[in-house]
């Protein structure tokens, strides 16, 4: 009898989910035969079957979490003999308690690579996001199998993308053996402070609803779902699910920061210099905002935790529609950058979005989310909180409207957002005043830049 | 230990093995009085008389054959095949014949035969003079095949071959007669089926036998020179049996093989050392293995477009760059891939 165990599948990842079990007891397991569905922080994975048997017991049920290495299923390869000390792990949602290393050297060779093999490598690293086999050398194969090492986010400097036994070298620790699990150095460096696995989901979805099916009255045909699609999809069903969200909606005169931002592009431009957004306004102004109210910039611990994760930095993460879904790239320390250093990076993490080309370090660490959909014409909207954060600005659009000034009208611009709210951790008054932080930043814009 | 040349070690290894064996006689053309076409005979015909040393008709298949009857009688014939071109004319004799009669009877005569024979191009000696054939009788169980490349391999495999009591193909080389070499004292005989580390390293396992284990070593001594890269080199001395496990065992170290051979690629004996690369150490390769061999072409004549034919130093240095470059070892000067015209990814 071999206990099958939590993989270790992405290097932040500390327990795993049981999304769907491929096999069910009894039936037939061929190595390489994909055995469960397991859901990360970051993705849901296939896990493969290493030896071959009969699967004789879930240990976890479809749904319920468990600690990396934890026996998850029991598979009868003919030996026998029960697993020694098989208890089966309750489902957890503990509070994170991370001692990761936190600045490890990214896993690429040490001296600048040729570049043909740099841009080999950076084309295969999008695969990690999406479909197509990893490529990596046998010897890379064999060590992350007996090192149970995640090559999805390592990047290959090898001919083709190919990854090479330079590139895990950092994951091997020294003297790592083929044993049990080994402690795992993280294949990216996040140095972003501690932030709980996101709560994943529980229970089985869409209890009580038929599983939808194509059929002929509707004229419906199945299209293959993303793996970025399903992860949005389990996410976002989880926060709105689990997090006890409210919505408070603010408008502010944005008269003098459209006056402001043309002024500021007429001058960039005649510097030769980019221009800026109004969104790379409102990044700032977030940030500006939520260094005065730093209980907004926080985590819910979980229901078990004596604690609640209060964020020293502010890492806005900006929501960008990207063709193969929704995807939010994570600015770092937004309050201590500029606006035209926000708009570069914003640039550069959007075109890097439309590529699929982000690193996990890039769409990691963040702690607080804007959407803005007011390109569309969208007047104002409410969006779903990303967690482990504990609020999301949706903003709308910019449009002159008549407003009433002293006695008068006068036509203005208008700006409205509404912000959704963890309200485990934050109340109502808290986050009005966040929100009149902000708005008295918008409408004296100047403070923004300052 | 002595220092002398192939050609020398050779000499002397059958001049002594003829002095310790009555039963050990030499066939071949013009091996006796004209003291043989390289001078390996030389003196032995004054010193052994004719009916040790037998000056034979330029007929291949007939000596071959005599030889073969011969050793199935109880003598220990070494024949001499002038280049291993012309053993084509006695392939019937070798294959039909010495490789087949042990097994194919029963174990009732056993052919102690050993046919000398050097190959290699390089000499202008044009297309059917030059070639690379060792492949034909490595290819064909019942036959061993040795391949030296230097002058103590020469008289420990020589001494191994003659005292064996199977049918040896001995494969020398044009290009080695003149090398020099330590020859150790003694008479101690090679194992047949083993091959030689002859150069210990980590960074890459670079396997070739006769004249390109000769180049093997000369390369991995001057890349550790001029780039402190530290090759290991396998001579593989013997061509069947092949020494699997002496191959697999370095590329589980290094995880990176090169293999150069002198004879063509397609189907040749690197073609065979890769693929039992590919069976043993599998899962210990960070990157293909790569192969260095002679053109695809007849050998021209021409000194120029001879010599761009043969597989030169610098082509195994190519190769060596481009397989360290794809496992991420990067070397202090610019990598020579473009010499290869191949693409690096």
């Amino acid at each position: 009898m071999i206990e099958i165990k939590m993989p270790r599948l992405s290097d932040t990842m500390e327990e795993g989910a049981i999304s769907t079990w491929r096999k069910q007891p009894g039936d037939k397991v061929e190595v390489g035969d994909v055995l469960v569905e397991i859901e990360t922080d970051k993705a849901v994975m296939e896990y493969e079957a290493y030896q071959a048997g009969t699967l004789a017991e879930i240990l976890v049920p479809e749904g319920k979490n468990a600690d990396i290495g934890a026996p998850i299923a029991l598979l009868d390869d003919g030996t026998g003999a029960p697993a020694a000390a098989v208890a089966a792990p309750s489902a957890q949602n503990q509070a994170p308690e991370r001692g990761e290393p936190s600045s490890v050297a990214p896993a690429v060779s040490p001296a600048p690579a040729p570049a043909p093999a740099v841009a080999a490598a950076t084309a295969v690293n999008g695969l990690a996001n999406g479909g197509g086999r990893q490529v990596a050398s046998p010897l890379v194969r064999k060590l992350a199998r007996e090192n149970h090492l995640d090559l999805s986010h390592v990047t290959g400097s090898g001919p083709g993308g190919r990854i090479i036994r330079a590139d895990i070298s950092n994951l091997l620790g020294a003297g790592t053996q083929a044993a049990a699990p080994a402690p795992v150095v993280p294949a990216v460096p996040t140095d972003a402070p501690p932030a709980p696995a996101a709560p994943v989901p529980a229970g089985p979805a869409a209890a009580g609803s038929a599983p939808a099916q194509t059929d002929d009255v509707r004229g419906t045909r199945g299209v293959p779902i993303s793996q970025v699609r399903r992860v949005i999809a389990r996410r976002l069903s989880a926060s709105a699910r689990e997090i006890p969200h409210f919505y408070v909606t603010a408008v502010a005169d944005a008269q003098d920061l459209m006056d402001l931002r043309a002024t500021l592009n007429a001058q960039l431009t005649e510097a030769g210099r980019p221009k800026v957004s109004v969104n790379d306004l409102l990044v700032r102004a977030c940030a500006l905002a939520l260094r005065e109210h730093q209980d907004v910039n926080v985590s819910y611990g979980g229901d078990d935790s004596s604690i609640v994760l209060v964020h020293d930095r502010i890492n806005v993460g900006v929501a960008v529609a990207a063709e193969s879904g929704l995807i939010v790239p994570v600015i770092r320390d937004a309050d201590t950058k500029t606006v035209t250093q926000l708009g570069a990076e914003a640039k550069q993490l959007v075109a890097l979005a439309g590529e699929r080309k982000l690193t996990p370090a890039q769409t990691s660490g963040g702690t607080f989310t804007i959407s803005n959909l007011g390109m569309y014409g969208v007047e104002h909207f409410t969006a779903i909180i990303n967690p482990p954060e504990s609020a999301i600005l949706a903003v709308g659009a910019t449009t002159r409207e008549p407003t009433v000034v002293g006695d008068t009208l006068e036509p203005r611009y208008r700006l409205r957002y509404t912000l959704s709210v963890d309200h485990r951790v934050i109340d109502g008054a808290l986050a009005a005043r966040f929100l009149q932080t902000l708005t008295n930043l918008i409408e004296h814009p100047w403070m923004i830049i300052a | 230990m002595t220092i002398m040349t192939y050609r020398q070690a050779l000499h002397d290894t059958l001049r002594a093995e003829m002095l310790r064996d009555e039963s050990v006689l030499l066939l071949g053309e013009e091996i006796g009085v004209f003291e043989g076409s390289y001078k390996i005979t030389a003196g032995l015909l004054k010193e052994f008389g004719e009916k040790r040393v037998r000056d034979t008709p330029i007929a291949e298949e007939g000596f071959a054959g005599a030889a073969i009857g011969a050793a199935m009688l109880g003598l220990r014939p070494v024949v001499e095949m002038m280049t291993i071109n012309f053993s084509m004319l006695a392939l019937d004799q070798i294959i039909n014949h010495a490789a087949k009669i042990y097994g194919m009877f029963g174990g009732q005569a056993s052919v102690p035969l050993v046919i000398r024979t050097p190959g290699g191009g390089g000499q202008q000696l044009g297309a059917t003079h030059s070639q690379n054939i060792e492949l034909f009788y490595a290819f064909v169980p019942g036959l061993k095949v040795v391949a030296p490349s230097n002058p103590a391999d020469a008289k420990a495999l020589l001494l191994a071959a003659i005292r064996d009591n199977d049918p040896v193909l001995f494969l020398e080389n044009l290009a080695l007669y003149n090398t020099k070499g330590e020859v150790p004292e003694g008479d101690e005989p090679a194992e047949i089926g083993r091959a030689l580390v002859t150069r210990p390293g980590k960074d890459l396992t670079l396997i070739g036998y006769s004249r390109m284990a000769h180049v093997a070593a000369e390369v991995a001594a001057s890349l550790a020179e001029s780039d402190g890269l530290d090759i290991e080199v396998v001579d593989l001395r013997s061509l069947r049996p092949l020494d699997r496990e002496t191959i697999v065992s370095s590329v589980k170290k290094t995880h990176a093989a090169v293999v150069v051979e002198d004879d063509w690629l397609t189907y040749g004996i690197g073609a065979e050392v890769a693929a039992s690369i590919s069976d043993g150490a599998f899962d210990y390769l960070d990157a293909p293995v790569r192969r260095v061999a002679m053109a695809e072409v007849p050998l021209p004549y021409s000194k120029p477009l001879e010599t761009a034919a043969l597989p030169s130093h610098d082509d195994v240095i190519a190769a060596i760059r481009q397989t360290l470059a794809a496992v991420g070892h990067r070397t202090a000067r610019p990598l020579a891939t473009a010499a290869l015209g191949v693409p690096q990814s």
